[in-house]
């Protein structure tokens, strides 16, 4: 799991104390990914335990965490390795859409263009944090923010595309063979979300 | 304070029933001097016929295009291309730089047309390419550069002497990521330094620049899209 490597990444620029892991942790990822003390310490215990990780006690009891040649091997892997895309994704907007075929083509194009201009607002919000980002020389939290910016462009494509394919089937042919291509195509969202 | 432009129910129509198309129906739409206006929507929704209108290329069939003070559908022909040429800059999706021209050659040029002294215009031509970070193309023939930095010469092109309307035709169309966002970095540029900036595109990381997208559909403005209140809104960071 990434906040076990995470931390393991943190690590490999010098020895941290736990708290300073956590707050490293949000300040890289935006605070997109919240992280409780909990987590930390049993993410850590569990590195620890597997080698990746040594700990020296300190006088006043604080533990500092230093990276092992074993954790440093194992994030060598870890970036070297691809994230596998989840097969399954459990996506709310094509399930909407899906079922707002069955309702009719009206229904869709209401779900397509409100989600549109709710995506938009979203990526225009991104632009200015990234206009800021990129004043700031911050070029790990401008690439974050760029991620942020794909997924969203990506859904919106998505989202033109279905309008265009309704669109398409509706002046091919004539309403009730139009009706019955979207149902079609309903099934084939649902096959392939 | 007066808008740059003002569309008031325009509306362009092409032929004559039954076999009318409506390219554009009943917009209407301000847009202020520093302000950047995107206008997003499919294939033949109207979105290059908006940019048309507002550049006084076609003339409305219905309704008003007001470009500060003129009314560009009643315009004389040579008052219009006055009013274009002082007022109006261009970026298409191609740069169309003059091939044989360098950079600060075609910067100038708009100058020269408008009857500044060559020298004059090429002095200012440079001072504006060196004032956008453009100093070391300044020299170079449009197949010199790359298509990021041809652009940004375009966006030079269009704003020099003081025009008040960009209008801007997929301008990145045919960049990579990284030089789509240069360009509009300078579009943006120009429109905080009080420039109006009308900007047609079917990519939202480029209309996500501007300060309002317009989404139009059949030749109708469907949708209007503002900046979320507080850009801190969606993603919070704490620094170290």
């Amino acid at each position: 799991m990434s906040i076990r490597y995470s931390l393991l990444a943190i690590l490999d620029a010098g020895p941290r104390h736990g708290y300073a892991l956590k707050s490293e942790f949000e300040a890289a990822t935006g605070s997109v990914w919240p992280l409780n003390v909990g987590q930390v310490y049993s993410t850590l215990s569990r590195l620890e335990r597997d080698g990746l990780v040594l700990v020296a006690e300190e006088a006043d009891g604080q533990k500092m965490y230093r990276i092992s040649d074993a954790g440093r091997r194992e994030l060598r892997q870890w970036f070297g390795t691809p994230v596998v895309r989840e097969v399954v994704p459990r996506q709310e907007l094509a399930i909407k859409l899906v079922f707002a075929m069955r309702a009719g083509p009206e229904q869709v194009r209401d779900v397509v263009q409100h989600q549109l201009v709710a995506t938009m607002a979203s990526v225009q919000e991104f632009t200015k944090l990234k206009a800021a980002a990129e004043r700031d020389g911050d070029l790990a939290w401008l690439m974050m923010i760029d991620a942020f910016i794909f997924q969203a462009e990506a859904e919106a494509r998505w989202l033109e595309l279905c309008e265009a394919r309704l669109a398409r089937a509706r002046s091919q042919s004539g309403p009730a063979a139009a009706i019955a291509q979207e149902a079609g195509a309903a099934r084939d969202v649902e096959r392939t979300p | 304070m007066m808008p740059v432009l003002s569309m008031e129910r325009a509306g362009c129509r092409y032929g004559s029933p039954p076999r009318q198309v409506v390219a554009l129906d009943d917009v209407s739409l301000t847009v202020q001097a520093g302000e950047m206006l995107a206008v997003m929507g499919p294939s033949g929704s109207g979105k290059s016929t908006l940019l048309l209108l507002a550049g006084g290329l076609t003339r409305p069939t219905s309704g008003r295009v007001v470009l500060a003070d003129s009314d560009l559908g009643t315009l004389g022909e040579t008052d219009l291309s006055l009013v274009l040429r002082r007022r109006v800059g261009f970026v298409f999706q191609n740069a169309s730089l003059l091939a044989a021209l360098t950079a600060a050659e075609n910067v100038s040029l708009p100058l020269e047309l408008d009857g500044m002294r060559p020298r004059s215009a090429m002095a200012a031509a440079r001072a504006l390419l060196s004032s956008l970070g453009l100093d070391e193309v300044a020299n170079r023939l449009p197949a010199q550069m790359s298509g990021g930095q041809q652009q940004r010469v375009a966006v030079a092109r269009a704003v020099i002497g003081g025009r008040s309307l960009i209008l801007a035709d997929e301008p990145t169309g045919a960049l990579d990521s990284l030089g789509g966002e240069s360009v509009m970095q300078l579009l943006r540029a120009q429109s905080d330094d009080g420039c109006a900036v009308v900007l047609v595109t079917h990519n939202i990381r480029q209309a996500a620049w501007a300060d309002r997208i317009l989404y139009l559909h059949d030749g109708r403005l469907v949708d209007e899209v503002h900046p979320p209140a507080g850009p801190e809104s969606l993603l919070s960071r704490e620094r170290v």
